[in-house]
């Protein structure tokens, strides 16, 4: 091979790489991102039953039933709209009435959020991100509430 | 007193990191062999104020004074010692301060152990590494303050994150610290060449021992991470592809990059402007991920802190470094000689296609950490991106690359001969080729991860052994030849072949669990059972114990296999009142390199417990696949050839042939 040739080779196989990552990368990200919503993006967008989405807010106080074989019900507040959700499983240490919760999963026809993943925060002080700015947008934050003093070595 | 010590320490260590940033550079213009001399002393000086100024914050913590504001929010003084000397990173000021101790110790590496660096070069690279020191000095010194006081002093701590109170994650930080900042010295070398405008198969040998200690720290402190994962958030997952993860695997895949493109210019004296790029972006994917961590922009499984001031000042430090070097680069790298081209069935061949894979995966898990966070600031659409996206990305990029590691190290330089080598390793292919029907009849089907996963790993560790066997002659040569031959094998092949075992080795432990783990999640009342995988669990009760700063709940469980009774397990739920906070303790059994999981989850109201039981086959391998890299790395940098300050032998180059 001359050198050209060489030079060309190895421009066209790199090239041929990133074509395929970037088919990669634009195939998945159709397929597998999760939108996340407050309860009012829900109530306000009717979303599509069966699409995959997070919901986030306060769990509501008053609304967390436990029944058998671990199924859990609640229901995730923005202050505005509610969703119920339902929840098979062992919930995170931290989840409480009162509460951020982030939930992952689908809506089904009646309206309830069948989550499979229920992420709850790390820390007391701590609220998920998402969850301040949906509560933020309702209308039902108070500035200072959050203390961002609180950090972890990861 | 103590924190008024420290903090006066570390205003001295930043007055000297401007000195070291300006006068040795000045050195190199005016040819002044004192003044380039100087940045040495200053780099041991800067080490010890900052070592001054850590000790102090320690002192702080072991001795609880809670009038310091850090340690009022971060420790207790009912805390185990130890945690009281981990909470001192344990919080977003002290891991800063150990971010610049880390940073500082690496500055007086090079002072001490850099004699044999030219004498402009090593100016220049003081010099680099001081300006990045400066940089976090002062974001510690105006944003982040780990010795502010609080008048009046509390009587008692807010108590250290109880999930952070765990060995595991108490020496996972500096592990990764040391590996993240340890690649700050190939920048600092590689803007030191740019610098210089000149660049030779000597820098990548300079280069290479700090990249590959840096990679070594890396690799066991993202396995930690993952292993505290693991036992600490109680579901039994390994890796979560989440942000903070991926901050740190990002570094990692250009790290090794940068590791094996420098071979190629270290023996080949080609790649030499592509190498230096890898350097200047390895160590800026350190600084993405600092600020993706420290400045609160993510949300994620493990982020707890948010703070937008300290964020804005950390992405000026980053646009400050990554813009300067690129835009350096981009002005200097032209005028360096290029280096030569090559065939592309060589060994250097080889490695630029590890390159071209390695760094295609960084850049799709780099789309996949930020691009939620670019459509989040330009649509205010909120997208989480997860494990199904990389499983789709980085998966198949990964592949060929793992396919290809074993016709690397045993391809010729310059000219290869595929063919040779292909033949050399048709036991290996064999081996693999018989494990995937051996699985594929067991699994019933063929078109499933398990066989080939399991097929390519031992076709890597046999590649790796086959390379080893065939360079002392094994089997072919008498043994006391053999055993010759290996006492002189140079330490790095050794590590080559270590780090690719240790690669597959934990790939075996991925797909082994992700194929065959058993779960149960149930809720189950004394004298119970929970059947799984062959082992029975018999609920015992529950048991009530306190801790030091915590109270316990365990609950008792018998193992039985068959009908014998082996094992007992107790997870337990820790309840820390000074945080109102609850972890989950999981107990764990351990079978070979398997292990039964078992984690504790709510007592529910009419008394039973609900638990979740894993059965976790060959799990261990994971994390014993990334020590066996990491002893890779060690034998590696051993090597005679890396040794820093090894005098450079003469005319040896006519007596030893070509590889």
């Amino acid at each position: 091979m001359t050198r050209k040739q060489r030079r060309l080779a190895l421009i066209g196989t790199s090239l041929a790489v990133l074509a395929v990552a970037a088919a990669l990368v634009l195939s998945a990200l159709r397929e597998s991102i999760v939108f996340f919503n407050s309860p009012t993006d829900v109530a306000e967008k009717l979303s599509a039953p069966g699409t995959r989405m997070r919901i986030g807010g306060l769990v509501k106080p008053g609304s967390l039933q436990r029944g058998d074989n671990l199924l859990v019900r609640f229901a995730v507040t923005d202050g505005k709209n509610d969703i119920a959700v339902l929840y098979q499983g062992i919930v995170p240490d931290l989840f409480r009435e009162g509460q951020g919760v982030i939930a992952e999963g689908k809506l089904d026809a009646g309206g309830v959020f069948a989550a499979d993943t229920v992420l709850a925060k790390h820390d007391e002080r701590y609220m998920p991100r998402e969850v301040v700015d949906a509560l933020k947008k309702s209308g039902h934050w108070q500035e200072g509430e959050e203390k961002s003093t609180g950090s972890a070595a990861k | 007193m103590t924190p008024e010590l420290g903090h006066f320490a570390l205003v001295l260590a930043l007055a000297l990191g401007l000195i070291q940033s300006i006068v040795p550079v000045i050195g190199v213009r005016r040819r002044d062999d004192a003044l380039m001399r100087l940045g040495d002393s200053t780099a041991l000086a800067q080490f010890a104020f900052v070592a001054v100024s850590f000790s102090a914050l320690t002192i702080c913590y072991v001795t609880s004074d809670f009038s310091v504001a850090t340690v009022y929010e971060n420790s207790h003084s009912m805390m185990p010692l130890v945690y009281k000397f981990t909470s001192v990173w344990g919080n977003h000021e002290g891991s800063m301060l150990l971010w610049v101790l880390i940073l500082a110790l690496f500055g007086a590496l090079v002072a001490l152990f850099g004699n044999n660096l030219p004498a402009t070069l090593k100016s220049h690279v003081l010099a680099v590494q001081s300006w990045i020191a400066c940089a976090f000095y002062l974001f510690i010194l105006l944003t982040s303050n780990p010795f502010a006081r609080l008048a009046p002093a509390p009587f008692e701590g807010r108590d250290l994150n109880p999930i952070l109170q765990d060995i595991g994650l108490a020496i996972h930080p500096p592990l990764l610290y040391l590996g993240y900042v340890g690649l700050s010295i190939a920048f600092s070398f590689a803007v030191a060449a740019l610098l210089e405008g000149r660049i030779d198969a000597a820098w990548a040998r300079w280069v290479r021992p700090w990249t590959l200690a840096a990679w070594m720290f890396l690799t066991v402190g993202i396995a930690m991470g993952s292993y505290w994962a693991y036992y600490e958030l109680g579901w039994g997952g390994f890796w979560f592809w989440d942000p903070v993860e991926n901050a740190s695997l990002m570094p990692w895949l250009a790290g090794t990059a940068l590791l094996h493109s420098a071979v190629v210019m270290e023996k080949r004296n080609a790649l030499k402007i592509w190498t230096l790029l890898l350097a200047i972006v390895a160590f800026s994917l350190s600084l993405i991920g600092t600020f993706l961590v420290r400045s609160g922009v993510l949300t994620s499984v493990h982020t707890f802190a948010s703070d937008p001031a300290r964020g804005v000042f950390i992405l000026a430090i980053l646009v400050f470094f990554i813009g300067g070097a690129l835009s350096l680069f981009a002005w200097r790298a032209p005028l360096l000689k290029q280096g030569g081209l090559f065939a592309p069935i060589s060994r250097e061949g080889a490695l630029v296609f590890n390159n071209l894979f390695l760094t295609t995966a960084c850049l799709t898990v780099f789309v996949g950490t930020l691009y939620p966070l670019a459509l989040e600031a330009v649509t205010g659409t909120k997208i989480s991106v997860g494990a199904p996206f990389f499983n789709l990305t980085f998966g198949p990029l990964f592949v060929p690359l793992l396919f290809a590691m074993p016709f690397g190290p045993l391809l010729a330089w310059k000219r290869g001969d595929i063919l040779g080598v292909a033949q050399r390793l048709m036991a290996a292919f064999g081996a693999g080729l018989v494990m995937i029907t051996i699985v594929a009849v067991a699994e019933g089907s063929v078109f499933t991860l398990a066989p080939f996963g399991i097929g390519l790993a031992l076709f890597i560790m046999m590649g790796a052994m086959t390379d080893i066997a065939e360079r002392i002659g094994l089997l072919r040569a008498p043994l006391s030849v053999v055993r010759q031959r290996a006492a002189g094998l140079p330490r790095s092949t050794w590590g080559t072949a270590f780090a690719h075992f240790g690669i597959a080795v934990t790939l075996l432990g991925i797909v082994s669990v992700s194929t065959w783990a058993t779960e149960r999640i149930v809720a189950v009342k004394v004298g119970q059972s929970i059947s799984l995988s062959g082992f029975e669990l018999t609920f015992d009760g529950l048991v009530q114990r306190s801790g030091a700063n915590y109270r316990e709940l365990g609950g008792k469980f018998t193992v039985r296999q068959g009908s014998v009774a082996v094992a007992t397990m107790e997870p337990t739920k820790r309840s820390f009142a000074s945080r109102e906070t609850t972890t989950t303790e999981a107990a764990l059994m351990t079978r070979g390199f398997s292990q039964l999981y078992l984690s504790l989850g709510d007592v529910n109201s009419d008394g039973s417990v609900a638990v979740r039981l894993y059965y976790k086959p060959m799990v261990l391998l994971i994390w014993i696949g990334s020590i066996v890299m990491m002893l890779g790395g060690a034998l590696s940098l051993s090597d005679r050839r890396l040794r820093v300050g090894a005098p450079k032998p003469a005319a040896k180059p006519a007596v030893q042939p070509a590889e």
